[in-house]
């Protein structure tokens, strides 16, 4: 596998002396997409993989992916999280075919090789053949032969997984600001209350800038700026960890007083527009304050989302270079009222794959990658707050979380 | 069972079936300032997917309670959201009347919709069954209820028509 990435890597060099400039050939690249499994996704990164909510009871277990990487996650006899590669060590077929369920033991439908629920092998069909004929060797150590195992830490109800030794742990990774973000969301145990994805005609990385780029977000979406969830003149800001891999962007209903606003012309603030039914636009300030939107990323793939009542996790999954998914667990609160529940499944009809406003960022990844693979040459231009990766109090007209990003494509990738 | 029950039975049938036909070239037509009309004045519309329905999640992708949640679904398409121009082409089969009492009739049919985008890509874009409660008003059949499950979670980049 090195020998691969050695022979394939140093022919790309990055074009530009910081981030302010992303070459398109990143987003097309089968040779950057195949190098981006080993160093981030397989590197050193804390991939999400589930809700501890969804597998409550000892013996569940869900699947998932790491981008590529098929993964089992299940809760063992003790209680513990464990994730291992949904790969049998014998001849790689899925073990867990199914998404979610309850086991006591993960065998291979294959050829019946079993693992415990920490993924070591137990027992071999036929281990000593037929009748005295075939089976194993002695030379066969059952542990030598478990399932590939990732490092799992539980963080605030979610479950994060590594194939690195070196990833620090998750509140480290995160850093003061987005642990003291996720904590102000997920501030009481969740339950899941729907499901969906979309699948995206393009690159993962577009998606992952589109959730850092703040300065789209009351310009691309009229609900946005119409309705007032996000507007340039609406008080918050962004913040981004030491490492420039995560940010938050956050909103509130305080008013920022700035003249040019007005004088923007601005297609997405349609003051004439108007919802002759303004239920899913009710906000119940739950969280104890008064911020209408605020969106946490985790390097590479994670959003946790708040936009007003909606929250949720976003999981990306890389799918090649020209395809991602996009899941959608949406989440109440373990002690939601009737009423606030009501709420919920009327609030969600902002986001997800129909959302009034999410619908938006579905669309403008695949614009872009429909120009890239002529363009390899050419470079997107991200000047908004200039070139460096400082957070923004009071203002979101910058782009600066984004080339936080691409700092931590960068570092992982050795580019 | 008289000639008369099956009459009956054939032309509730037939109306039903008139009444999708007709929903379905309303969305497929473009003419989606109608598509509210299908529907009583307390009417509900949800999208949602198998896989929520068989786990009993209650969030859907798509949820109007009211006449006026259908208009803001239509103006919003029309006026504040973005996307590609594209058209959609139903078809509805498999009718089954589950249950009929006193005007109130459940139901349940097959769809399959192709999607055409405007450079003329086409693919399945969704299938799956409609749960219908269906009533009699003025003479005429509405929708008291349509819940859309879709087979798959998978929407291919957005939802924005109705299915």
């Amino acid at each position: 596998m090195d020998t691969l990435q050695t022979n394939n890597a140093p022919e790309f060099v990055w074009p530009h002396d910081d981030t302010s400039r992303v070459p398109y050939r990143v987003y097309t690249d089968e040779t950057l997409y195949a190098l981006e499994q080993e160093r981030i996704f397989r590197g050193p990164v804390w991939n999400y993989l589930c809700l501890e909510c969804e597998i409550p009871n000892n013996g569940d277990y869900k699947t998932t992916y790491a981008s590529d990487t098929p993964i089992i996650v299940v809760r063992d006899e003790n209680g513990d999280i464990n994730a291992m590669v949904n790969r049998c060590a014998h001849k790689g077929s899925l073990v867990c075919y199914k998404p979610r369920g309850n086991i006591s033991e993960l065998s291979c439908v294959y050829h019946n090789w079993v693992y415990n629920l920490r993924g070591d092998l137990l027992s071999v069909a036929f281990k000593r053949g037929v009748g005295g004929k075939g089976g194993l060797t002695d030379e066969f150590d059952n542990r030598q032969h478990g399932l590939e195992k990732l490092r799992v830490e539980r963080f605030r109800g979610m479950v994060f997984g590594t194939f690195s030794d070196k990833t620090e742990p998750v509140s480290e990774y995160l850093g003061e600001e987005l642990v003291a973000s996720i904590d102000r969301v997920l501030i009481k145990p969740v339950k899941v209350l729907g499901y969906h994805s979309q699948i995206f005609p393009n690159n993962w990385k577009l998606y992952v800038e589109n959730n850092k780029d703040s300065y789209h977000a009351s310009l691309l979406h009229v609900f946005h700026n119409t309705f007032g969830v996000v507007r340039p003149t609406m008080g918050g800001g962004i913040k981004i960890s030491d490492s420039g891999w995560h940010h938050l962007s956050y909103t509130q209903r305080t008013d920022i007083a700035d003249d040019q606003i007005g004088k923007e012309k601005v297609r997405s603030r349609q003051d004439q527009y108007r919802l002759q039914d303004t239920r899913m636009m009710e906000h119940r300030l739950e969280l104890g304050d008064n911020v209408t939107n605020s969106i946490q990323t985790v390097f590479p793939t994670l959003v946790v989302q708040q936009i007003l009542n909606c929250l949720a996790t976003r999981q990306l999954i890389p799918q090649g270079p020209n395809q991602s998914e996009l899941i959608w667990t949406i989440l109440g609160f373990e002690d939601d009222d009737e009423d606030m529940l009501a709420l919920r499944v009327q609030a969600n009809n902002l986001v997800g794959p129909a959302g009034f406003i999410s619908m938006e960022d579905g669309a403008v990844g695949g614009w872009v990658q429909r120009t890239a693979k002529a363009n390899g040459r050419e470079m997107t231009v991200m000047p908004m707050g200039g070139r460096t990766i400082e957070p923004s109090e009071g203002s979101r007209v910058t782009e600066a979380a984004v080339r936080g990003f691409w700092k931590g494509w960068r570092d992982c990738m050795g580019i | 069972m008289t000639v008369t029950d099956i009459d009956n039975g054939l032309m509730l049938r037939l109306r039903i079936e008139a009444l999708n036909a007709d929903y379905i070239h309303c969305i497929d037509d473009d003419r989606l300032e109608e598509w509210p009309d299908s529907f009583t004045e307390d009417g509900v519309y949800r999208v949602t997917t198998r896989e929520n329905a068989d786990l009993n999640l209650p969030v859907s992708l798509i949820y109007c309670q009211g006449r006026g949640m259908f208009h803001d679904r239509i103006s919003a398409l029309r006026t504040a959201n973005i996307f590609e121009p594209h058209t959609y082409c139903h078809s509805v089969s498999a009718l089954q009347i589950l249950e009929s009492t006193g005007g109130v009739h459940r139901t349940k049919s097959n769809f399959l919709v192709t999607r055409t985008m405007s450079e003329g890509a086409m693919m399945t874009f969704a299938c799956g069954r409609y749960l219908d409660t269906i009533v009699e008003q003025d003479g005429a059949l509405k929708f008291r209820e349509r819940s859309v499950i879709l087979e798959s979670r998978r929407i291919d980049t957005l939802l924005v028509i109705p299915i």
